[in-house]
This record gives structure tokens, C-alpha cells and sequence, in this order.
């Protein structure tokens, strides 16, 4: 079997680096205005005063009692993040104890620390790959404006939102697992008023 | 006939399942033997060097927290013990005593982490680490008693601590430090001796005493490769040639040496946070230091024996409010430029484990 | 404790073996020629008596007209410490030999040096930007960086 002997040091392609670096500056460029909340969906159903079916809440019981979370834990706020989990501050009775890395399990993903340009096109790329519904808690002050390191323009995305469509945002440096219970919390209330089935479409047919 | 075979660059992406954070692995295979390995980081670059330079110096030291986030305490220590340094500021024996007090804390709670997290890796999922974190909260609520906070404390100010310690602070050290030891004994009984620990990690990644010293290792990685040298004992910071403690090292330098390296070091921090309860004395925490700190045009490096390995901060200052530049010592990045040499020749599985007890925090790295 | 030895001393013994190549030195300060620097780097490490076999750290500082890289040695067995520092003055391209065969460590400081600041170091094998992108325009820690 040939191979070639171990070089001393290494040497990776740089094509390959060219390309990746080329990836980076295009989201760069297309990130300059932050993508929108999805609060459409929940505006409409207040609007149309229509009651959701026994069929919807159950559906969204379901659903809001056992998110389980895709990985993204850059930097501090991980830490809060592994506490909540931990024996103390039990996520596990939320149905939330799943923290596997493969986003096709998963149907939330809490962004915990600083998102930088070289990290956007994979954090990206994550939030593609989960399937719907999907929801997206940004967790602590760098993840909802870039925080205490927003001056630093040339690497820190001033906010996740930029990226990916936020549902809740919880601000503190970190915040507290209690603060992170509270808002998921608050995004299982989100949860319980979306609308699965549209009567009126069924009733159509 | 002869099968001609290819290597294969596997791609150990900055999101994977562990809590090492966003670090990236080109690994080179021939089959399941890793060949070569690059790694890539940078995907936690803050700029925080840059920013030192716009924010005054006591300013800085919520800065300092955000670099190696799991001992922030010893990140605010080390850049207090050099701006003390640049200035010549002298520290109350009181805020010294709190100090080390605190800084052995720091130490044993992020030791906690590593050793959890290096379970983590070896296979023992989540049990080991969630019984760390059962002490770690103990910890996380002294402190949180001192300064208000469970990550990021910002408790250090140039010229001593920002406050002192409440009354109910040290009933619950005291507590704390009845209890740890039967369950550090706890955990020996449960982790030492077992099969499936030393089956995967003796033996495994070895860094030899010379080559730690050509890469410039420091902290439990150089200790475990049998290289006695210890900041706190070569050159002694703040008060701790007042304590009496031993370095331990270990002799073959694999993951196991490691994994025992620290284990040691949580227990002789014990006893040095026993000596300094015994001679705490009382008066001032905080030295009359004017709010905004201009030290005269000059550098200084002051080091300290963080849980990973030395941190040095090195200033510059030009007699104005802000440092010129601030340069940081990043323990981690440095003991990782040993991963190539104690990675090639073994499968993937151990290069998870190799990686896991070099302990490593991305902040640090790409700062 | 760790004694920094003065840099006149050890001036005086560079100046013995390569003249020429030291620039200024003072009881804190060694400045070497940029060029002379690997091979001082290898006779500090190889001297009996200096022993410099640990290198603590490399990094850079902008002092406007020229590029500052410090270097801080020290030697484990006889504990002692000494800093020594290169200057740089081109601003376009600047170059300075890498230490890296003398001291593995220097491998990813010297990468961050030249991501940050342009300095590239000639001799080192994978001389590429570490903490930014391939495609970055400009080096941040510079003083002129916006």
C-alpha cells in the first residue's frame, strides 16, 4: 500500500481555504439586515379569532413538551446552558434532556455565545439541515447584539439574527439557567397558540 | 493482486458533540490509523486584543472573564498581578490571603470540568460529569456569594478584590471543605482502578518530557509528562511561597498520567485553601488605587499557574488610560501545538480521548 | 523565583560568536538584527550556561514607524529568563526568520503573528492565516486598522 511518508508539518489545500474563505465573504456580504422575527404566523390567527382544534393543541402539547435541542455552544453561555442540564437545574423534566449532536433529531436550537463571520456559514447550514417546525432561542447578550464584543466589527455578526430567524431572546452575560428555563418557557406558550390545521381549507374539500 | 489504497482527510467539524467548544479537526487516515492532523480554529475570534486597547484598565477585566470561561477568577488574577506589576502597586495582605483563597477554588472547579469532560470523551457519557457538577455548584455558590455572578465574575480589580467577603462566606467554605474530600475519595474508588479507563487511556498519546518542553508545554500536560516545574513553586506570584505544598508529576505522560495529574492537583489545593482559612487576617481589600490607573510609559509580563497551564499577560503601556497593547498567553493554543506528534499512529476513537485530556477552551485559543 | 538575566550580559557573549548583531541592550532591553535572529534563536539554546529550551511566548507590537516581535526565553533547569526582541521596518512586507525548528512552539504563534499583523516569517512550513479567513482584507491589529 502506498502512502506518502508523514511530512514534517502540515500543508492543507489552499484551494480549499480560497473556497471556504470565499463561502464567508459571501454571506458577509448578504448579511447586512437582520432577517425578520417569525411572529407572522402568529399575528394571522389572532386576527382571524378562530379557536384552535382539540386536534391543534394536542398536536402542540406534543410538540412544546419534548424540544430537543441541536448543538450550537460556542462559548460561555454553553456553560449556563450544561448547568441548566445538570442535576441542579433539571432541564430533563422539561422533556429537554436530549442534547444530541445531529440536527435531523432535533427541533430547537438554542445559540448559546458569540457568533462570528468564519462560524455563520456552518451555524447556517445547521438551521437548514433541522426539519420543521423548527424554533430558535438566542441565548444571552452576544447572541441578540453582538454584546460586549460588538466593537469588534471585523469578526463578531452584531446578532444571530442576521443569520438565522429568532423566536425568543434572553438577555443576561450569561444568563442564569433560571433566565434560560423562563424562556423556554415562554417559547413552549409561543408553541401552544400556532395553528397546525386549518379547519376552513379541510372543510373546503 | 495488490490493492492500492488512498489517504482519507475526514473533516472533524467545528459543531461535535462534546464540550470542547467550536474546534476543527482535518484529520489525514489511512483506513482508521490517523496519519497527519491539522487542526483549524478561529471560529471564537473575538478580537479581544484589539479591544483592550480602547477600554481603560480596570475596564478590561470583563474582558478577561470571556477568555478561558470555565476559571474566569484566575483570567481577572493574572491580569491584576500585571498591571500591579506595570505600576508598581502594592496589595493589602488581606486581599492576597482572598486570592489565593479564591484562585484554589477556581482551580479545583475548572479541574472538575476537565476531568468530567475527558470521561465524557473516554465513553462514560454523562454520569461522571454530572457528579463534577454536583461539587462545581458548591463552588459556583461561594462565589456567587462574593461577587453575584455564576460565570463571569469580574471580582479582581487592579490593587486587590472589588469587595470583601460576607459573613456567611466562610461557615459555607468550611462546610465545603469538610465535605470534598470524602468525595474526591468517592470518586477514586469509582474511577481510578477501572477496567475500561485504563484499557483506553494508558498507554495512549504519549508526549515525552523533551518534546513537551520543544512545544512548549505548561501546566498539567508538561507536569504528566514528568518535567517538575511549577509556576507557583519556580516563581512564586503574590503569597505563595508562604504555603506549604507539594507538585506532583507522573512519569509516562499519557492520557491516563494526565487524567491522574489533575485528579492530584485538586487535592493539594485543598490544602492550600486549608493553610490560607488558618491565616487569613483582617484590614483593607483594596489598595488606594485612583479609579482610572496610568501607569508610567514601560512592560511587564506577570504569569500565573492558571488550571491549564501558565497565563501571561504582557503590557505595554504609553502613560495614558488604556494599554497600548496587551498581549495574552494563551495556555491552550500553546499545548497544542504537541496534538500532531501525540496523535499520528493511533485510530480515531483515541484521537478523541488524546484531544479530551489535553483540556482545551476555545476562548483561550482564539481569544 | 526566576531571575531575567541582563541583557548586557548576554549581549556581550552574542556579540563574541556573531558580531554585529546586536542592536541596543540594556539591563531590560536585547534588541537583535532581524536577520541575525535564528541564529542567535540556536545559540542561546545550545550554550551551556544560558540553556534557553523554553520558549514562553513570541508575539508583535506596532510601535508606528516599525513592527516590534518579542520573544520571551527562559531555561528550565537553571531558571532564569531573558527577552529579546526583533525589529521590523518595513511596513509593506515585513519578514523575519522563523524559529520554529529551535522551538515547536513558536509554530502557531508565528501564524497568529502574520494573520494579525502581515509579519510573515520565512522558514516556517504552513505560513496561513489561523483566526480569520482566507479572503480577509488587511491585518487587524495594526495600528492603521479601522
Amino acid at each position: 500500500m502506498e502512502i506518502e511518508p508523514a511530512r514534517k508539518y502540515i500543508y492543507s489545500d489552499t484551494e480549499l481555504d480560497r473556497e471556504e474563505g470565499q463561502v464567508i465573504e459571501d454571506l458577509k456580504a448578504q448579511s447586512q439586515q437582520p432577517i425578520p422575527d417569525p411572529d407572522q404566523w402568529l399575528g394571522e390567527e389572532l386576527e382571524q379569532n378562530i379557536l384552535l382544534t382539540t386536534v391543534d393543541a394536542l398536536i402542540n402539547w406534543g410538540r412544546r413538551s419534548s424540544l430537543w435541542t441541536a448543538i450550537c455552544f460556542p462559548a460561555c453561555c454553553a456553560f449556563e446552558m450544561i448547568a441548566a442540564n445538570g442535576p441542579r437545574f433539571d432541564l430533563a423534566r422539561f422533556g429537554m434532556e436530549i442534547l444530541r449532536a445531529s440536527p435531523r433529531q432535533a427541533d430547537l436550537m438554542i445559540t448559546a455565545g458569540t457568533l462570528t463571520w468564519k462560524m455563520a456559514p456552518n451555524v447556517r447550514r445547521i438551521y437548514n439541515q433541522i426539519a420543521e417546525p423548527k424554533w430558535v432561542i438566542a441565548m444571552g447578550a452576544c447572541a441578540i447584539s453582538g454584546g460586549i464584543f460588538a466593537s469588534a466589527e471585523y469578526a463578531v455578526v452584531p446578532g444571530y439574527n442576521r443569520i438565522i430567524p429568532v423566536d425568543v431572546y434572553i438577555p443576561g452575560c450569561p444568563p442564569r439557567p433560571e433566565a434560560l428555563i423562563y424562556g423556554i418557557q415562554m417559547l413552549q406558550k409561543k408553541i401552544a397558540r400556532r395553528k397546525n390545521i386549518d379547519v376552513r381549507k379541510l372543510l373546503e374539500r | 493482486m495488490a490493492v492500492r489504497t488512498e489517504p482519507f482527510v475526514l473533516n472533524m467539524g467545528p459543531v461535535h458533540p462534546s464540550t470542547h467548544g467550536v474546534f476543527r479537526m482535518r484529520a489525514t487516515l489511512d483506513g482508521e490509523v490517523v496519519v497527519d492532523i491539522e487542526p483549524v480554529f478561529g471560529y471564537l475570534h473575538r478580537g479581544i486584543e484589539k479591544l483592550t486597547e480602547q477600554r481603560t484598565y480596570n475596564g478590561i477585566v470583563p474582558l478577561t472573564d470571556r477568555l478561558d470561561y470555565i476559571s474566569s477568577m484566575s483570567n481577572n488574577l493574572a491580569y491584576c498581578l500585571a498591571v500591579e506589576k506595570l505600576a508598581g502597586i502594592k496589595v493589602p495582605e488581606r486581599a492576597e490571603y482572598i486570592r489565593v483563597i479564591i484562585a484554589e477554588l477556581q482551580r479545583i472547579a475548572a479541574l472538575l470540568i476537565a476531568v468530567g469532560a475527558f470521561l465524557n470523551d473516554c465513553g462514560a457519557y454523562f454520569t461522571p460529569f454530572l457528579y463534577m457538577f454536583r461539587e462545581r455548584e458548591k463552588i459556583v455558590d461561594l462565589f456567587e456569594m462574593v461577587s453575584g455572578q455564576r460565570l463571569t465574575y469580574n471580582y479582581m480589580r487592579v490593587g486587590g478584590v472589588s469587595q470583601d467577603l460576607p459573613e456567611e462566606f466562610m461557615p459555607a467554605l468550611r462546610k465545603f471543605m469538610d465535605k470534598m474530600p470524602h468525595y474526591m475519595d468517592e470518586y477514586d474508588q469509582l474511577l481510578m482502578q477501572n477496567e475500561i479507563l485504563i484499557a483506553r487511556a494508558k498507554g495512549v498519546g504519549i508526549l515525552s518530557g523533551e518534546q513537551a518542553i520543544n512545544c512548549s508545554a505548561s501546566g498539567p500536560v508538561l507536569r504528566a509528562s514528568g518535567v517538575n516545574w511549577d509556576i507557583r513553586k519556580a516563581d512564586p506570584y503574590s503569597i505563595y511561597d508562604r504555603f506549604d505544598f507539594d507538585i506532583p508529576t507522573q512519569t509516562t505522560g499519557d492520557c491516563y498520567d494526565r487524567y491522574r495529574q489533575r485528579v492530584d492537583e485538586m487535592r493539594q489545593s485543598l490544602r492550600i485553601i486549608q493553610q490560607a482559612i488558618e491565616q487569613l487576617p483582617s484590614g483593607p481589600v483594596r489598595a488606594e488605587v485612583p479609579h482610572l490607573v496610568r501607569p508610567l510609559v514601560g512592560e511587564a509580563y506577570a504569569r500565573l499557574e492558571a488550571p491549564k497551564g501558565e497565563l501571561g499577560f504582557y503590557l505595554v503601556s504609553d502613560n495614558s488610560i488604556a494599554p497600548y497593547r496587551c498581549h495574552i498567553r494563551p495556555p491552550s493554543l500553546i499545548n497544542l501545538t504537541a496534538l500532531r506528534d501525540m496523535v499520528r499512529g493511533w485510530k480515531v476513537a483515541d484521537l478523541i480521548i488524546i484531544f479530551g485530556s489535553i483540556d482545551i477552551t476555545v476562548g483561550e485559543i482564539d481569544r | 523565583m526566576t531571575v531575567s538575566l541582563s541583557g548586557k550580559e548576554v549581549a556581550s557573549k552574542i556579540e563574541e560568536k556573531f558580531s554585529g548583531s546586536v542592536v541596543e541592550s540594556s539591563a531590560e532591553n536585547l534588541v537583535i538584527k532581524s536577520d541575525r535572529v535564528l541564529d542567535v534563536a540556536r545559540f542561546l539554546k545550545e550554550t551551556d550556561g544560558l540553556d534557553f529550551d523554553y520558549l514562553n511566548f513570541v508575539t508583535a507590537v506596532d510601535r508606528y514607524d516599525h513592527f516590534e516581535v518579542v520573544y520571551l526565553l527562559s531555561s528550565l533547569e537553571h531558571n532564569h529568563s531573558l527577552m529579546i526582541k526583533a525589529r521590523c521596518y518595513d511596513r509593506e512586507n515585513p519578514a523575519l526568520p522563523s524559529v520554529v525548528d529551535v522551538w515547536q512552539g513558536a509554530d502557531f504563534q508565528e501564524r497568529e503573528i502574520y494573520d494579525l499583523f502581515g509579519i510573515k516569517f520565512e522558514g516556517h512550513p504552513n505560513m496561513k492565516r489561523i483566526f480569520l479567513w482566507d479572503g480577509f482584507d488587511g491585518h487587524p491589529l495594526r495600528k492603521d486598522y479601522i
